[in-house]
């Protein structure tokens, strides 16, 4: 398996990779190709359908006598997978028990809707890592750029068309000035980010509890931690009409995903992103200011991940409570580590955990399992993929051969 | 921009004198003077209860001045704060008595001001230490596994999923064998038994990705705490609610210490708790004396700071690593009993809450020492339980604040701001021959 380490590593002195191991492994993760991220799709589901078939009841009762009657064993797994697999196909993409296409689809632009924030904030997260950063901090990002949206949205009284834009434009602000935090202390001071960021996740959610004790974020006359919900000018108009969630934050997260692909394959500024991500040290001697990247780098994917918020509290929920980021910022962590942090991929990966999210209510409902099964398949889809070796051992892939020179 | 910026800091600190700290000291003491010493009303009184009813020695509640009390606290904190820049004008060091008695001194203050006019309730100090010490039980194990992996280069953010594996299975086999053989106390003992089981599973699963596949240990730590979150959910929606007795409320009994346990104050709050805090004491002692008195601890340390070398001499390298990520998933998984057994409640979904990243920040706080560790996780503790204490006497600190106090705290300490936080050299970088 050792063979997996690329060339280029394998002749470097061990004090350099101090410096850049981190950035190399994420950069072995970018690189695992499109078979291997199937396989470990596959992995997962196998597994999570392992975890589904043992806490059958029918299967257990079937297989308590397994050696009389063996067949009934087989088709108790058969069920009880057929119908979570079923239940998430329902609640995912088209619901075959709805009487008519426009209602039968509903689950299609659900799903949709649900991988809007992974998008936003998965775009962020990916501009990072490309840049050799790991940023844990879009959970507070959203946080930060939901609060100040929100209170934009409910607090201000602007004209059409201008409240949206302001209310959006103060997602950004918030969640920039989230990421601001991190980027400057690793660029002063050398503060891991993944320590900052985890810490600024907690202090973000605290300081949004903390608002929403104050009366100035409370709907009026009420105690609850509840606020005003968002004037209807500062909300995203739908996308499809009123009986669909869908919303034009999706459009928006779809155009954000073609800017930063600009912004990384055509720019300038894109690519000292990536030059200081494969190698700070070459890209400081090229004349590249690394903390200066590292600052901006944080500072965007922190806006990115601030307009996730935006399209909870401009869209789906325009209500601020202290859960509205629910766990989309650590689902957007594994979105972009599947997406290989590429615009498209993690457009592509969005929606796939936007589908097994939206598909969770359904698998509660018609096939009795726990939610907490798709937290299982996505974490499982990370690990098998972020270790190449081992899905290639598990599946006896061929090793690569690196005979094209990394241009990340 | 780095190594730039902290070379020159290290060479300044010998020759020029750093009044950094004494300025900070400073800084705390006059906000202390102003918002404890000069806000409560001049008649007002605090009331500090020193003893529950329940304890062998009983001490009177005592009653005092509420400002000049906060006042002189306050003073004297400012003197220590004068005395630090005096030592640091002459380069004398000062002992780590300083800035203990010197937290001491304004947490009287903040107590006094917080108590200040409230004559029927009364500041419950045995109430108050006993929160800290019970509030730092998983943050204490949590540093303690990730000093023992972080020292041999293995980032352990794993944490919070090993105190949550911990936690599940502790319930699971408390109430298996406490359904299965009648006693509650035998399923108690075997739960704190099988919870770092739990913790050396993650443990091992986490050593398999880093140190075989050499997958940044970050994404596989963060990764398989989602797992732990899954799995932990998932059984709790189908295995423990058709088998409700895998999930009860057992808890480990107290047991007094004789002689110890009386000692006013003290007694109570150190030595008449569960058999999980007695073994905090145990590992605490026996981890610090092997990681810096032992030649286990001088390989560990030499495999975390500079693998090769360690390689050289024969060290088997990443043998270590796995060993010590397995032994401090163990670790973890331990503190996670806290949550079942030692409180004594059922499991609950995703019931760690968060402390494996507060012990994260408290072994950084502790500088990677268990010691260190220790006083960090006590002083967390300590935050937790003022804001419980707060909440019952009514404080106009927002609790949110208090809550907080950690994260801020490690920020501070990771950007250097409050001493300096130096990882283990090799720390995070897989060792490839």
């Amino acid at each position: 398996m050792s063979g997996a380490t690329p060339a280029t590593e394998a002749t470097e002195p061990q004090g350099k990779q101090e410096e850049r191991g981190a950035s190399s492994v994420l950069r072995e993760i970018l690189e695992s190709s499109s078979l291997v991220v199937f396989a470990a799709i596959l992995a997962s589901l196998v597994l999570g359908g392992i975890l589904i078939v043992v806490s059958s009841d029918d299967v257990a009762t079937a297989a308590g006598y397994f050696f009389a009657r063996p067949g009934d064993t087989f088709v108790a797994i058969g069920h009880s997978l057929g119908s979570a697999y079923a239940a998430m196909f329902n609640g995912a993409i088209y619901n075959t028990a709805a009487d008519s296409f426009a209602n039968g689809i509903k689950p299609l632009t659900q799903t949709l809707t649900m991988a809007t924030p992974l998008i936003f904030a998965g775009l962020g997260l990916g501009l990072g890592f490309r840049a050799g950063l790991f940023n844990i901090g879009a959970q507070g990002q959203i946080v930060i750029g939901a609060t100040l949206g929100a209170y934009v949205g409910f607090a201000w009284h602007l004209p059409v068309g201008l409240h949206l834009l302001v209310a959006v434009v103060g997602t950004m602000i918030g969640g920039a000035l989230w990421g601001l935090i991190p980027g400057v202390l690793k660029a002063t001071t050398g503060a891991h980010e993944v320590i900052v960021t985890i810490m600024l996740n907690y202090i973000s959610v605290n300081l949004l509890a903390f608002l929403l004790s104050k009366d100035a974020f409370q709907q009026p006359g009420s105690d609850n931690p509840l606020a005003p919900p968002v004037d209807g000018s500062a909300r995203y108009p739908s996308l499809l009409g009123s009986s669909y969630s869908l919303h034009w934050g999706f459009v928006l997260a779809l155009l954000a995903a073609v800017g930063v692909w600009w912004l990384m394959e055509r720019s300038t500024l894109g690519f000292t992103f990536r030059a200081v991500g494969s190698n700070p040290r070459a890209a400081k001697t090229a004349g590249m200011s690394v903390p200066l990247t590292y600052i901006l780098v944080l500072t965007i994917a922190g806006a990115l991940a601030g307009l996730a918020g935006s399209s909870q509290v401009l869209g789906t929920q325009p209500s601020l409570t202290t859960n509205v980021a629910a766990s989309f910022g650590f689902d957007a962590i594994t979105v972009a580590l599947l997406g290989r942090s590429r615009p498209l991929g993690i457009v592509i990966a969005a929606i796939l955990f936007g589908g097994l999210n939206a598909s969770g209510p359904s698998l509660q409902v018609q096939a009795q399992l726990p939610i907490d099964v798709v937290l299982v398949v996505q974490s499982l889809i990370v690990l098998f993929i972020a270790a190449p070796p081992l899905v290639r051992f598990l599946f006896r892939l061929p090793e690569p051969r690196r005979v094209k020179e990394v241009t990340a | 921009m780095t190594a730039v910026a902290t070379a020159p800091v290290s060479a300044a600190s010998v020759l020029k004198p750093n009044y950094r700290n004494a300025i900070i000291y400073g800084v705390i003491a006059l906000i202390s003077l102003v918002a404890f010493g000069l806000t409560p009303h001049a008649s007002a009184s605090t009331r500090f209860a020193f003893a529950r009813p329940t304890d062998f020695v009983q001490i009177p509640t005592v009653t005092v001045p509420s400002m000049a009390t906060a006042l002189t606290m306050s003073i004297l904190a400012l003197g220590l704060a004068g005395y630090a820049a005096w030592a640091a004008s002459g380069l004398r060091k000062v002992g780590a008595w300083l800035p203990i008695v010197f937290g001491v001194l304004v947490v009287i203050a903040m107590l006094t001001w917080a108590g200040a006019g409230k004559e029927n309730t009364s500041m419950q100090v045995t109430g108050l230490l006993t929160g800290a010490l019970v509030a730092s039980i998983p943050l204490v194990f949590g540093a303690l596994s990730g000093t023992v992996c972080e020292r041999s280069g293995v980032v352990n953010i794993a944490i919070e999923g090993q105190l949550l594996g911990g936690a599940f299975l502790a319930a699971v086999v408390a109430g298996g064998i406490a359904d299965a053989s009648g006693s509650r106390t035998l399923g108690a003992y075997m739960g704190l038994i099988a919870a770092p089981l739990a913790g050396a599973l993650i443990g091992a699963v986490l050593a398999l990705f880093a140190v075989r596949y050499w997958v940044d240990q970050i994404v596989v730590g963060v990764v398989l705490n989602v797992l732990v979150v899954g799995i932990t959910n998932f059984l709790f929606g189908t295995l423990m609610r058709d088998n409700p007795q895998l999930n009860q409320a057992i808890g480990l009994s107290a047991l007094p210490i004789p002689l110890l346990g009386d000692i006013p104050v003290l007694g109570p709050v150190l030595f008449r708790q569960n058999a999980l805090v007695y073994l905090m004491y145990i590992v605490v002692i026996v981890l610090h004396i092997m990681l810096f008195k032992s030649r286990w601890g001088l390989r560990v340390r030499a495999v975390g700071e500079h693998p090769k070398a360690a390689d050289t001499v024969g060290i088997k390298v990443n043998r270590t690593r796995v060993r010590n990520t397995i032994l401090g998933g163990a670790i973890a998984g331990l503190g996670g009993a806290f949550f079942t057994v030692a409180a004594g409640l059922a499991f609950g979904k995703e019931m760690s809450a968060g402390k494996g990243f507060i012990a994260l920040a408290a072994m950084i706080l502790g500088r990677w020492s268990p010691k260190g560790a220790l006083a960090a996780a006590v002083l967390f503790g300590f935050a937790d339980s003022l804001r419980e204490q707060f909440g019952i006497i009514g404080s106009s600190i927002p609790s949110e604040f208090l809550t907080m106090f950690p994260y801020i705290a490690t920020i501070f300490a990771v950007a250097g701001l409050v001493g300096h936080a130096r990882p283990p050299a090799a720390e995070g970088t897989p060792y490839k021959k």
